[in-house]
């Protein structure tokens, strides 16, 4: 007796295919090699440490916010407008407290309060040492002009600031980042090697005739993610074991804006956004490509691609409101970057909701578009290439 | 041999396609009526009809090229026609009945990693049989076919005819009332055609499963199908039974007589060539009768007299064409080497 009725349903068809691909990577050599996978970005960021310092400075620059009484602020300002000419570089950027209304200064370095005559510089210990001179020069332009007697500024330490902490969650930001973008990157090209596979092993027409093709996507894509989890699951038990035995000497990165649970949580749904977004345009090509080779060459411009979508939502990180960072957060490829950034940058989570729906469009979108042209070009002609040639009047069968 | 012969009704229509059954009297497995499938401006398929009557054996016979893969895809929905329409155990969309459906494309394809019960029941899942089902299922097969020792051995460490037999078996598993085999003799040895010759007789015969197959070797369609097919440059200028494209070609005489020469000859039809006391021709339409008394009055001396039936390949000359044949031929000295 047959089991009577229609095809299995998308979801159902995808969970079988997934099954099957779950358990074969699962018990592949290839998956040693992706958990081993981590090792190389650590290397790789290690020494790639410089760079990522640079990039993080490249931000907005720490301003000092002058908090004295209105005229002595006005003449502060002047004062270091008029040096400007001659030293600017050498001077912090300063603004007045009652200008904040009009363009709020997100990177506060520190705050100036006091007098011209007795300036009081408030904020850490290393930036404040850093803006003495400075702070001294310009108040005592703002007293008498120069040259004259640099009045005496007195320091206040504080354990944090604005500025330290914008740039410990810049850091967070950015290694989150840089850990989604190694992570998509590998599962995607672990995806495009099991669909050149799958058309290597001629399982693709078994699949075709039996279960929607939009179920075959679905469901390589699933079980690469499953398999990306259980590999996500075994690093954060290595990275646990080594926090515990190493302790206090390993660097802690700053906790982010939303905090961390829900960092957690964004980071998982952004890195399977990211990977569903690239998994899918990588089955397309597959879809493109009959020979390996031909899937090499079809999936470079990807990789292009994904590496200047990577560089661009890094870049739109340090530029906050600009229009590189709306691009950046719009485009769908860029989005779950820019948005992991945000999230490790502002706390409010709605945007979150509305960008993971947008993603998950855009998912829904490349699957479906994939999956057409992949039953177009694979199911347009017959076997034996061989013989076709040799009749070439009779190209399909 | 065809395995049913005069099962159902055949009728030739002057030059156009001839459908074989009343398809009227016979619930039909898959109708299909004016398939059109066109590639980047190449028609591979132009305007095929097909009428599978529920519980047969029918064959798709052609050449490589001749568009027999296209059509049992756009058959089964995998691809979509570009005109013309079919239906498939009654169903206007064949995914509407996919769980029915068993399917054996042509490139064969199995995962070479998996276990032989495991790919079975794989197959099976894809067609909505539960796993655990179908691996119990799989190695009731298994054992029937005398494969029980490969059940947990990997695919890759199979021979290439178990392999196909695997895949084969998968094609059942669900025990599916239509089965789809495109080439399925290919790439198999003698023994393992043999084998799969009797696996389609039984499906047929005990199970009542409608089975299609596509060939390009005469022969198994000859000894396997109720009805065929014959498509050739993606037309189907023959379709029905066995029996009765056999039939399109007169049957060949072969006469031995003492004399060699007589009023007699005048008898003989026009076609017939002489090689020493032999003649060859084709039976006349007027019968052998009125050439017998000919020749017993003419007193020709009748040594033998043997009149033979047009076999498969005959008829697949005559109706798809010198060069279809040709094609057929060069494709099984092709699959032989």
């Amino acid at each position: 007796m047959s089991a009577q009725g229609g095809r299995l349903s998308t979801f159902a068809a995808a969970m079988v295919v997934a099954r099957r691909d779950f358990a074969a990577i699962l018990y592949s050599r290839s998956f040693i090699f992706f958990l081993l996978g981590p090792l190389f970005p650590v290397i790789v960021g290690a020494l790639a440490g410089g760079l990522g310092h640079r990039m993080e400075t490249s931000g907005e620059p720490p301003a000092l916010r002058v908090a004295m009484a209105p005229a002595d602020s006005a003449a502060m300002l002047r004062a270091r407008a008029a040096l400007a000419p001659q030293i600017d570089e050498a001077l912090p950027p300063m603004v007045a407290a009652a200008a904040e209304g009009e363009r709020q200064h997100r990177n506060i370095g520190a705050v100036l309060s006091g007098t011209p005559a007795r300036p009081r510089l408030s904020g850490p210990e290393a930036q404040i040492e850093a803006w003495r001179g400075p702070v001294a020069l310009v108040a005592a332009t703002a007293l008498h002009g120069l040259p004259g007697p640099v009045p005496e500024v007195s320091l206040h330490a504080t354990a944090s600031s604005v500025a330290s902490d914008r740039r410990g969650r810049m850091a967070t930001a950015q290694g989150a980042q840089t850990l989604l973008f190694l992570l998509t990157m590998v599962l995607a090209g672990m995806v495009l090697s099991n669909l050149v596979e799958e058309k290597a092993n001629k399982v693709i027409e078994v699949l075709a005739a039996a279960i929607p093709m939009d179920a075959v996507f679905l469901g390589k894509l699933f079980a690469m993610l499953g398999v990306s989890f259980v590999g996500i699951a075994a690093w954060a038990s290595v990275a646990g074991l080594a926090i515990a035995g190493v302790g206090q000497g390993l660097p802690m990165l700053a906790a982010p804006a939303v905090g961390w649970p829900a960092m957690i949580a964004l980071g998982i749904a952004y890195f399977a956004m990211a990977y569903l977004l690239l998994g899918s345009v990588f089955l397309a090509i597959g879809s493109l490509a009959s020979t390996v080779r031909e899937v090499q060459t079809l999936s470079m411009p990807v990789t292009m691609m994904q590496l200047v979508v990577f560089f661009l939502a890094s870049y739109a990180m340090t530029q906050p409101g600009s229009g590189a960072e709306i691009f950046a957060l719009a485009f769908p490829f860029s989005s779950p970057f820019a948005m992991l950034a945000r999230a490790a940058q502002e706390p409010a989570l709605w945007p979150h909701a509305v960008a993971l729906a947008w993603e998950a469009l855009w998912v829904a979108i490349l699957i479906r578009a994939g999956s057409r042209l992949f039953r177009r070009r694979v199911m347009q002609s017959g076997p034996a290439p061989a013989r076709k040639r040799r009749h070439p009047a009779q190209e399909v069968s | 041999m065809a395995r049913g012969s005069g099962a159902s009704m055949g009728v030739e229509i002057g030059e156009a396609p001839v459908t074989g059954n009343a398809a009227s009297a016979v619930r039909l497995a898959i109708e299909a009526r004016g398939l059109v499938k066109r590639f980047a401006g190449t028609t591979a398929v132009d305007g095929v009809d097909l009428s599978v009557p529920e519980g047969a054996i029918y064959g798709v016979l052609g050449p490589n090229g001749a568009g027999k893969t296209t059509t049992l895809r756009m058959v089964l929905g995998i691809i979509d026609p570009d005109a013309g329409s079919r239906r498939v155990l009654g169903a206007e969309r064949p995914q509407d009945v996919a769980r029915d459906i068993g399917y054996l494309p042509e490139e064969r394809g199995l995962y070479p990693a998996m276990k032989a019960a495991e790919a079975i029941a794989f197959v099976g899942a894809l067609r909505g049989l539960p796993l655990r089902e179908g691996r119990r299922r799989a190695r009731e097969l298994l054992e029937a076919q005398g494969l029980g020792h490969a059940a947990d051995k990997q695919i890759r460490h199979l021979s290439k005819g178990m392999a196909q037999q695997v895949q084969i078996l998968g094609t059942l598993v669900h025990r599916p009332r239509l089965v789809v085999l495109d080439e399925p003799f290919s790439g198999l040895d003698a023994l393992n055609q043999a084998r799969l010759e009797g696996m389609i007789r039984s499906l047929a015969q005990e199970h009542g499963t409608t089975v299609i197959f596509s060939t390009h070797v005469i022969a198994h369609a000859e000894r396997l199908c109720d009805e065929v097919a014959i498509i050739a440059g993606g037309r189907v200028p023959f379709a029905g039974p066995v029996e009765v494209a056999r039939d399109r070609i007169a049957p060949a005489v072969r006469l031995e007589t003492r004399a060699i020469d007589g009023p007699w000859r005048a008898a003989l039809p026009a076609d017939a060539a002489r090689d020493g006391r032999f003649w060859s021709f084709s039976l006349p339409a007027t019968g052998i009768e009125p050439l017998l008394r000919a020749l017993i009055e003419g007193d020709a001396g009748i040594l033998s007299l043997s009149i033979e039936r047009a076999g498969l390949h005959d008829a697949f000359v005559a109706i798809a064409g010198e060069a279809a044949a040709r094609a057929l031929a060069q494709d099984k000295s092709e699959e032989a080497a």
